[in-house]
């Protein structure tokens, strides 16, 4: 990394170069990367490879994108628009119309195979997917046509990701994840809405490495979602300790006791939320620090679909804080029954034999002693 | 002949002697059994009980090693909470606790965390006393396996054991024994037990029985509050932490105990506190083995014994005979 | 002498009973094949042989040793007036032995393998198990074909009637029998001198887990001295019980002599118990054990008891005191063996106590045996041919 690279950063970026390479750390340590992937991370931004993105809408709320703006690192936001070449996100788009989607076609045809496709939203399959049409086009068809030629596809949301809230029961509209349309590597990036940082990391090792980052089987990053939130919980050890907030304000709600009692998905749910946070506001800012029970946003079967306050299956079942000791009371010990029937027959045999005793004394003379020696 | 009282006497006086000298002496000389020694690969375990946090890894681990179920003693069944070995726990922590119980690792108003499992005998009383040979002692790495194969399940080897280790599947229709077995399937592809491995402290350390129990010695001869290295995993995994040492009680357990053991066991609060209790240098089977082997050895006794009374049956048998027909003839 | 079935009816109010809690014990004994131990026992892993083994097994297994102390009287000593006590002595035995057989495969969990035990590829030769378990097979065997001479006269008897070829046959079967039944004696005294010995062995093992009041090396003497002490009992008891039950004339005579050696035998052992319990210095745990002390202090007075008892000549001669005598015995040793194996048998923390359904399968084993042994002696020549001998008035008036 020359000094020229840095001052380009600053021209490019309006960054110090301590800044950026605070910027470069961070992404590093989030990803779970060694220390030398900071100077390659570094050195790929300096490079000004700038791979364009595609961004589509679909079934969504704008959630994601919004936490994506409010993330806080320096002009975060710049330095993605900067480092990526956003050619299509209908949100932040001064142009619309048809004007719009000519400049996405001319993207996608002037970057074939270059660009990454990012899906924000759950699209509606049903009816041939009349249910969302952008310019005349359904979701489904734009889908299509946009992954086609997409050098990798990220479904960023619960939404994209398996459906989300819309996909909440009854699906009038029969919304889907990405996934479900399209039968190509797509890394998923549930959440609701996801930190940002899963997703700007992921888009960082894609830039730095020309790959993406390792995926486990319902292709989620493993650095992000590889934990149960049950595992990193700042108040695990009030669960294991058995301490739980029974009702909403009660003293041990207010003490910060484990919410498992009040619904916490936490144990049944991937994510780093526990890790990293939300809104770099310090700590506690996540849902369970806050004092409300994870809802399982992530989790598909879980997340809008099993009742907030429903108990959360444990995944791993775990030892506590309490311990046996050296003697522990063990068995099943004499009950009312068993005595009794012991009891009973007890003293039916003693009965029986002392009356058969005294029956034997009566009336029967001592036999000739003769007959019993030799 | 008549039945005199001197006769009487005479007679039960006799053979109740003989009776007495035929079972007791084999009971008086029960040194006939030789000696058994530590297989010269001995595997095993050291267990520092200072050094263990009570974190519960190892339990954790096994489980998932020998891909046991989590024991629910609490009415939530919200924790893996086993009070103590079983069909589904080959290893547990247990606590011992006195007074206020702040001192770690004493007696007095101490508290100190023990870990149970299989101890892998010199002399097993489990393998002695199976009666179809469904425990037997590897002659190499001298590890006590089960096959279950074999098994009547008729629990001596649970009855006899003196740590109280075999556990037994009470509620199943095909049960069966369950112990530790030092990770049979890890060994196999050069992995070491679970519990070892996971051991963020080295409370639990794998490998021979001769170099853990120089490890032992060594530790042994430190003084309390001497800076020392404590190693992890194995003593040549090269993972090692540095603290001061403790204070252990002047014995390793597990050295002598019923003819030694191959698991053992070092701590700052005597044995007997936290459920290992005071054995004797002989292990009971040996008197049992003994005892069986001059009664029966190459059957000589009993033919001996069957010989006699075959005399003296077929005399009476004859005497029978005569005795019918003579009835017969007369009737 | 000769011996004749009993006849008379099959249906009576012991064997109405007996057959229902037979009908429990079948239906338990399912549960338990299909559902595992814990669902018909509290049998745990502190305490792992409980009733069924200490009870059926080793205590019933010394019930049964009538066969072989009166064996040892009349072929060994040569005393043949006792000799019409050997047949009933042989069935109720057959019984004790194939119940206690059975017991076993209540109670062990892997029973279809089973066959182990007699397959000598299995054999681990250092445990005492599988010379008990041998021994036992083996002599539940000899009874069987003890027995065998009661089946093949009534048999004999029966095709008499028919005539021709089969009663032929039936007649040199019986011959042969009588030729080598011999053998199958002294094979029959030779096996419980071996186990009922061994069973005490046993226990050694077990360590320190057993009380220092009951474990010691010369257990398999002591459980061959009640073994043989508890079979003189039964064969008292069963005899008095027969006489009485079925209006048959009292074998008191015979018994009274009888009694002699079962007193030799207790006195040896109270005498070579406590021996043993002063040289190796153990009697200081009488203060220790707390409510074993008393069991102990029970099991010695029961076998204490007869001797008192049927010291003097006049008490020895009726059936009163043989009958309590014989209960004193047979209770003491049940105590004894069970607080051997069960009682006096305690690991820290650990509690145990049989659960109805245990207790519901031994009840039904005994019902099993009384109801064949009643069943039996009515179809087959057991007893001895009422001869002539006066017929006690109250007796007769049953």
């Amino acid at each position: 990394m020359s000094d020229d690279g840095f001052a380009s950063i600053e021209a490019r970026l309006g960054l110090s170069r301590r800044t950026f390479l605070q910027f470069c750390a961070g992404m590093a340590a989030t990803m779970g990367l060694p220390k030398s992937a900071e100077a390659a991370i570094a050195n790929a931004i300096m490079a000004k490879r700038r791979p364009p993105v595609i961004w589509l809408h679909f079934a969504e709320c704008t959630g994601c994108t919004e936490s994506l703006l409010v993330s806080e690192h320096p002009t975060i936001d710049k330095l993605i628009l900067e480092i990526i070449s956003l050619d299509y996100h209908e949100t932040l788009f001064a142009g619309a119309g048809h004007q719009a989607d000519a400049a996405r076609k001319a993207s996608m045809e002037a970057n074939k195979g270059k660009y990454v496709l990012v899906v924000e939203g759950a699209i509606p399959a049903k009816d041939n997917g009349i249910y969302c049409k952008v310019g005349g086009k359904t979701a489904v068809e734009i889908l299509h046509e946009c992954a086609k030629d997409a050098a990798a596809v990220i479904a960023l949301g619960s939404c994209a990701s398996w459906g989300g809230m819309p996909a909440t029961g009854p699906n009038p509209t029969g919304c889907v994840g990405v996934s479900d349309l399209w039968h190509q590597l797509v890394v998923n990036i549930p959440g609701c809405p996801p930190n940002p940082y899963n997703f700007l990391s992921t888009v960082v090792h894609y830039i730095t490495y020309g790959n993406l980052p390792a995926l486990d089987k319902e292709g989620r990053p493993k650095f992000a979602y590889s934990r149960l939130v049950h595992e990193n919980c700042e108040r695990r050890p009030h669960f294991d300790a058995g301490r739980f907030a029974q009702e909403f304000g009660d003293s041990g709600h207010r003490s910060g006791w484990c919410l498992y009692k009040l619904g916490c998905k936490g144990p049944e749910t991937y994510a780093n939320c526990p890790s990293i946070l939300f809104g770099d506001a310090g700590s506690g800012s996540w849902p369970v620090g806050t004092g409300h029970p994870c809802i399982g946003c992530t989790q598909k079967g879980i997340g809008f679909e099993k009742p907030i306050h429903a108990l959360a299956n444990i995944q791993f079942v775990t030892p506590p804080a309490s311990y046996p000791r050296i003697v522990e009371q063990q068995g099943n010990g004499v009950t009312i029954a068993s005595a009794a029937v012991v009891a009973g027959v007890a003293g039916l045999a003693i009965g029986a034999s002392a009356a058969m005793a005294s029956n034997l004394g009566k009336g029967s003379k001592p036999e000739d002693p003769a007959d019993g020696e030799e | 002949m008549p039945l005199t009282r001197r006769n009487f006497i005479m007679r039960s006086a006799s053979s109740g002697a003989a009776a007495l000298c035929a079972v007791t002496a084999p009971s008086a000389s029960a040194e006939v059994r030789e000696e058994k020694t530590m297989p010269p690969k001995a595997l095993g375990l050291l267990f520092d009980a200072t050094l263990c946090i009570g974190c519960k890894s190892c339990v954790t681990a096994c489980r998932e090693a020998n891909h046991t179920h989590p024991e629910f003693s609490t009415e939530d069944h919200l924790w893996d909470t086993p009070l103590d070995l079983s069909a589904d726990t080959l290893t547990v922590i247990k606590a011992y606790s006195q007074g206020e119980g702040v001192n770690k690792d004493q007696e007095e108003n101490g508290y100190e965390f023990i870990k149970k499992s299989c101890l892998h005998c010199v002399d097993p009383s489990c393998v002695s006393v199976c009666p179809v040979t469904a425990m037997t002692k590897d002659p190499d790495t001298g590890v006590v396996s089960y096959n279950p194969n074999n098994c009547i399940g008729c629990r001596y080897c649970v009855a006899a054991c003196p740590f109280g280790v075999p556990r037994f599947e009470y509620k199943e229709a095909v049960p069966r024994l369950r112990k530790c077995e030092l990770c049979k399937e890890r060994r196999a592809v050069g992995e070491i037990p679970a519990c070892a491995e996971v051991c963020p402290t080295g409370a639990t350390l794998f490998g021979t029985v001769k170099e853990l129990s120089a490890e032992a010695a060594r530790r042994h001869q430190l003084t309390p509050g001497e800076r020392t290295v404590f190693p992890r995993k194995t003593l040549e995994a090269n993972d090692v932490h540095e603290k001061p040492a403790p204070h252990y009680v002047k014995e390793t357990y597990g050295s002598t105990q019923v003819g030694g053991t191959q698991v053992q066991l070092l701590s700052g609060v005597p044995f007997d506190k936290l459920g290992y209790p005071d054995l004797p240098e002989k292990s009971f089977v040996s008197t049992s083995e003994s005892i069986q082997h001059t009664i029966y050895k190459g059957m000589i006794a009993p033919a001996v014994l069957f010989g006699c009374f075959l005399l003296r049956t077929r005399r009476s048998a004859k005497h029978d005979e005569n005795d019918d027909d003579d009835q017969q003839g007369g009737k | 002498m000769r011996m004749k079935q009993l006849g008379g009816p099959y249906v009576t109010k012991t064997t109405a009973i007996a057959a229902t809690m037979v009908g429990i014990l079948g239906i338990l004994v399912v549960v338990r094949l299909f559902f595992g131990l814990r669902t018909v026992s509290n049998l745990n892993d502190g305490v792992t042989w409980g009733l069924w083994l200490a009870y059926d097994v080793v205590a019933g297994t010394a019930i049964a040793c009538g066969g072989y102390s009166v064996a040892l009287v009349v072929y060994i000593l040569n005393k043949g007036q006792y000799h019409p006590l050997v047949r009933p002595a042989v069935l109720a035995s057959m019984f004790g032995y194939a119940l206690g057989g059975f017991s076993v495969l209540v109670d062990i969990s892997r029973w279809w393998n089973f066959w182990h035990i007699l397959w000598p590829s299995y054999f681990n030769l250092n445990s005492v198990l599988i010379e008990v378990a041998l021994c036992i097979s083996a002599y539940s065997t000899i009874l069987i074909l003890e027995f065998a001479p009661a089946v093949v006269e009534r048999v004999v008897e029966w095709t008499g009637y028919r005539g021709g070829q089969l009663h032929a046959i039936t007649l040199k079967i019986e011959k042969i029998l009588n030729k080598v039944i011999f053998v199958l004696i002294a094979v029959g005294i030779t096996l419980p001198t071996m186990h009922q010995s061994s069973l005490g062995t046993m226990l050694i093992p077990l360590g320190n887990f057993i009380n220092p009041l009951w474990q010691t090396p010369i257990l398999p003497l002591l459980f061959l001295l009640t073994a043989l002490s508890t079979g003189y009992g039964v064969v008292m008891l069963e005899a008095t019980l027969v006489s009485d039950r079925f209006s048959r004339p009292s074998e008191a005579g015979i018994l009274a002599g009888l009694s002699r050696y079962m007193m030799v035998v207790v006195g040896l052992f109270l005498v070579i118990r406590w021996s043993d319990l002063i040289y190796r210095d153990k009697l200081h745990y009488l203060l220790s054990s707390g409510g074993l002390t008393f069991a102990f202090g029970v099991e010695n007075l029961l076998y204490l008891t007869p001797l008192i008892l049927l010291w003097p000549k006049h008490r020895r001669v009726g059936p009163r005191y043989q009958f309590i005598a014989a209960i004193c015995i047979l209770s003491g040793s049940i105590f004894y063996r069970m607080d051997s194996y069960l009682i006096a048998y305690h690991r820290a923390g650990w509690h145990y106590f049989p659960s109805v359904s245990e207790l519901l399968i031994t009840f039904g084993m005994i019902a099993v045996e009384v109801l064949g042994y009643t069943l039996i002696v009515k179809f087959f020549p057991i007893l001895e041919i009422e001869s002539v001998h006066h017929v006690s008035p109250v007796l007769a008036g049953k």
